[in-house]
């Protein structure tokens, strides 16, 4: 039983530069089920960021339609967007883009605080499940400075989680990680997936790409190839076939 | 979100830079201090200066003659030479108005006053008993004289501080004593309080007082009086009392409607309040100063919000993309900057009212910290904090969250 998460049709944005008009997106059309793990690749200038920002509800589209879990995003103001952000998206950064000097759990909470019907009692069991569920039970009360990169995105992934969205929306989230922390976060990725979320991950690396089970190439504002994943790499075998301690 | 909730995410990022939060703070600390205790200093020079007034009676209305009268070929005369006032015209302003508590004739007489082998030059004050309600002047010890007194003209006085140095040993007490003034002999049966220099520089203490009738008859030979004094029954009842006190005499002395006023009637009311205006000018410019210091504090709340908001621009655009509405984040600001003042400003009403304190006991000057100025300096550091917070809260409310996300 899947419902149709995301539908966009004939998106289209430009943006005007100076005297110049630059056309970022000249038209994408897709739909995302409900518990796809789908990969967005594309090189610097394809469009990807345009629509990156589009998906999470942070630009409107210009032209052509984008519904999200049913709702039509082109005619809500900048405060209905922010709601629709806050319920319905859970965002991962590169940079991880956690409060400094605010702990694991607050950092957590944060999505929560934004929306008025979650008492504090609720919010802060919410925030431990989320943490649990990103292995990072025991870490609530730490700082992002006394965690390490991974753990970092991890405590990023739980924020993401905590407002039980309807997608999960990373971008390029393993950008700053090493290859064993990277596959650790696509692990951790593909179990959420397979519980049942959905997840749309943008990325530039063919070899993350190859851990979704649907990859969207966009080139120069179009998407070039849309194709189904046939052999999923999964990240826990990757995990295992590193050595497990490397040797300096 | 919640009211609480944006209070303790206020608090933490100002937890997050304690230092910096007590410099901005400190501004709006000095501000309000200073507001306060400049005031309270200015409150208080006006209150001393008005308690010194009203020590000299400052309901006090003076009748005296005027020399419109012409005697003879045209030469007017001086007003102690003149005869119109009379024991009658205080005796009518006394039973006829409304709006005079005590009145009392008054005749003047300067002379030598002897005790044994000391003398002093004074003046001796021929008045009723209702004097020392009117100058609100009270007795250190003895009696005052009575209506008894007064009727049968007897030999009794008080007399003033002065004299009591200038004629007694130290630790003698005169009351009882007979002393002398120009060779009559006066029963002392009171000594006035000290009440130190008028604000003319004159020795208000050297005086003695004396039942006007007995100045009258056995001092100066006369039947009428140099002057009246009455008090009015509050300072601004003044002007009515005036009036009224006018008609009355103008009915005794027979005045046609045309006629100038052969009296004059004076009161405090012009001296208190031009006084009062120059110490008002005081606070007022006290408060504008301590106003300026204030404004430059705000002023530092809202350079160091700019700043804040630059800094924290990342933040701004993580808090959006999860979900923050514009609003969200121009309270978070807003509430962050009316901390920092209402925190100061406590603060500073805190170091305000001990500053004055200080100052009283330090300096001994005056102050009077009165709670409207507390609670001006409070409201007007509470809306300094929402005036110069909304502007950096603004700016950071309308960050595009694309934009505030990548910042560098």
């Amino acid at each position: 039983m899947s419902s149709t998460i995301l539908e966009i049709k004939e998106l289209k944005r430009e943006f005007v530069m100076g005297s110049e008009t630059v056309r970022a997106l000249k038209g994408v059309s897709f739909t995302v089920q409900q518990g796809e793990f789908v990969t967005i690749m594309g090189s610097s200038g394809s469009g990807k960021t345009t629509l990156l920002n589009m998906l999470g509800c942070l630009d409107r589209p210009g032209n052509g339609s984008y519904l999200l879990d049913g709702v039509d995003v082109k005619g809500l103001s900048r405060n209905e967007l922010a709601r629709l952000r806050n319920q319905k998206i859970g965002f991962v950064f590169q940079a991880y883009n956690l409060l400094a000097r605010t702990s694991a759990l607050e950092n957590v909470e944060l999505p929560l605080l934004y929306n008025s019907k979650i008492s504090t009692a609720v919010r802060r069991e919410k925030a431990l499940q989320a943490l649990q569920a990103v292995k990072l039970g025991d870490r609530a009360g730490h700082l992002p400075s006394q965690l390490s990169g991974g753990q970092q995105q991890r405590v990023a992934i739980a924020r993401a989680l905590v407002n039980e969205p309807v997608m999960i929306l990373a971008d390029e989230a393993t950008g700053n990680l090493d290859t064993r922390t990277s596959y650790e976060i696509m692990l951790l990725l593909q179990e959420l997936n397979q519980q049942g979320s959905t997840i749309v991950f943008v990325t530039h690396e063919p070899d993350i790409a190859a851990f979704s089970s649907r990859t969207i190439t966009l080139k120069d504002g179009r998407i070039i190839k849309d194709e189904r994943n046939q052999q999923v790499r999964s990240a826990r075998e990757m995990l295992a076939a590193l050595p497990v301690k490397e040797d300096y | 979100m919640k009211t609480y909730n944006l209070f303790r995410i206020a608090l933490k990022a100002l937890q997050r830079n304690k230092l910096r939060a007590f410099l901005t703070m400190l501004g709006i600390i000095i501000g309000v201090g200073s507001v306060i205790t400049m005031v309270a200093i200015g409150q208080g020079s006006k209150q001393s200066i008005r308690s010194q007034l009203s020590g000299m009676g400052s309901n006090m209305i003076n009748i005296r003659p005027s020399s419109n009268v012409t005697v003879g070929g045209g030469a007017r005369l001086g007003a102690s030479d003149l005869q119109t006032l009379r024991v009658e015209d205080a005796k009518a302003i006394q039973s006829k108005t409304h709006f005079v508590t005590a009145v009392s004739p008054a005749v003047n007489a300067s002379g030598q006053v002897i005790n044994d082998s000391q003398n002093w030059p004074t003046t001796i004050q021929g008045v009723s008993p209702g004097y020392l309600t009117i100058r609100e002047w009270k007795l250190k010890s003895g009696v005052s004289f009575t209506e008894t007194d007064v009727n049968a003209s007897a030999k009794v006085c008080l007399i003033g501080q002065t004299i009591v140095e200038n004629l007694f040993a130290a630790g003698e007490d005169p009351v009882g004593k007979i002393i002398r003034f120009n060779k009559i002999p006066f029963k002392v049966i009171g000594v006035l309080e000290e009440k130190g220099e008028n604000t003319f520089g004159q020795d208000q203490d050297d005086i003695m007082l004396a039942p006007y009738t007995s100045v009258q008859k056995r001092i100066l030979a006369i039947t009428h009086i140099q002057s009246i004094y009455a008090s009015a029954v509050n300072e601004q009842s003044s002007d009515t009392a005036t009036k009224e006190i006018s008609a009355i005499l103008r009915s005794n002395h027979k005045l046609q409607a045309g006629d100038e006023d052969d009296f004059s009637v004076r009161t405090q009311a012009e001296l208190i309040s031009t006084i009062s205006s120059t110490s008002e000018l005081l606070t007022v410019l006290l408060a504008a100063i301590a106003g300026i210091s204030l404004f430059v504090g705000g002023i530092g709340i809202m350079n160091i919000m700019y700043v804040s908001v630059t800094e924290r621009t990342r933040e701004i655009g993580l808090r959006m993309s999860i979900g923050a509405r514009g609003i969200d984040i121009l309270l978070q600001f807003l509430v962050e900057a009316v901390l920092i003042s209402i925190t100061g400003g406590l603060i500073g009403v805190l170091l305000g009212v001990s500053a004055a304190k200080l100052v009283s006991v330090f300096l001994s000057w005056p102050t009077l910290v009165s709670e409207s100025s507390i609670l001006l300096a409070f409201l007007v550091c509470a809306i300094t904090g929402v005036f110069f917070g909304y502007y950096p809260a603004q700016k950071a409310s309308r960050l595009d969250p694309i934009e505030a996300l990548r910042y560098e």
